[in-house]
């Protein structure tokens, strides 16, 4: 059995990065979140993909481009990060159109490993049964 | 059982603080403690002092502040978020050089690992939002 003072943590991401400010702030909760050692995931479904999408660029809506922070994320040890299939299908996005994520595994030579994982609605539903706490964005 | 509750809009344009106090009402009064009341994104707008909803309609800020009296609930408002909006304490308010504050009686500001201490020392956290 886990150690029953780790919870698993998934921050649901369903919105676009820019157009409103849940997807800013939900970023601003992970990072804070990623201080107190719990077992982190993130999944992004619905416009939520878009966060993740390469060469994001706001020079013309004059909003900061937070996209680069997700890059910091697998040295906060948050390095699941589960990207809806269907989603990406829906609004023609394949896993090559997604920044390229990377954590270093601590127990494996340091060796870079990809943090986005790309899963099935089934597999998202599965893995979104086996959490604790979920805040959805 | 412990519930956290967790408030992303803000009040009178989304439902989600109404269906919040009402859920919190009801929580508490089947026994359920409520470890804390999270206000995020612009749900830190229900801890103004300053709404004037016209007279024949709910006050929200009011609801939650005297719930907050009766069960000594901790109202929480995501400093971050707040001070975007501009929701300041006295103390921010002092810190920030504005020359008012207007965060609600009942309310306090704090930080968002009160977010996710919530979520650990809850047995259930419940978002309210779009």
């Amino acid at each position: 059995m886990s150690d029953e003072s780790i919870k698993k943590f998934m921050y649901m991401n369903r919105k676009a990065p820019y157009g409103t400010i849940y997807a800013l702030e939900a970023l601003e909760v992970v990072l804070i979140g990623a201080a107190f050692d719990q077992d982190v995931s993130l999944a992004f479904l619905d416009d939520g993909v878009f966060q993740l999408t390469e060469g994001q660029n706001t020079d013309g809506i004059g909003v900061k481009n937070f996209s680069p922070a997700f890059r910091a994320l697998g040295d906060y040890d948050v390095n699941k990060l589960y990207v809806e299939k269907e989603s990406l299908e829906a609004r023609g996005l394949a896993e090559s159109d997604l920044m390229e994520l990377v954590w270093e595994d601590e127990d494996d030579d340091w060796a870079e490993k990809p943090s986005i994982k790309v899963v099935s609605r089934d597999e998202l539903k599965a893995i979104m049964g086996d959490q604790d706490v979920i805040m959805s964005f | 059982m412990k519930i956290g509750v967790v408030v992303n809009e803000g009040p009178y344009t989304h439902q989600a603080s109404d269906s919040a106090y009402q859920f919190t009402k009801a929580a508490l009064a089947k026994g359920h403690e409520i470890t804390r009341v999270f206000f995020y994104h612009d749900g830190v707008n229900n801890g103004t002092r300053l709404t004037v909803p016209p007279q024949d309609d709910r006050n929200i800020q009011q609801r939650w502040t005297e719930l907050q009296k009766e069960h000594e609930l901790d109202l929480v408002l995501c400093i971050a978020a707040a001070q975007r909006r501009g929701i300041l304490d006295e103390n921010e308010a002092k810190r920030q050089g504005k020359d008012a504050d207007n965060v609600a009686e009942g309310f306090r500001i704090s930080g968002l690992g009160q977010l996710i201490e919530a979520g650990i020392q809850s047995d259930r956290l419940v978002t309210f939002g779009d």
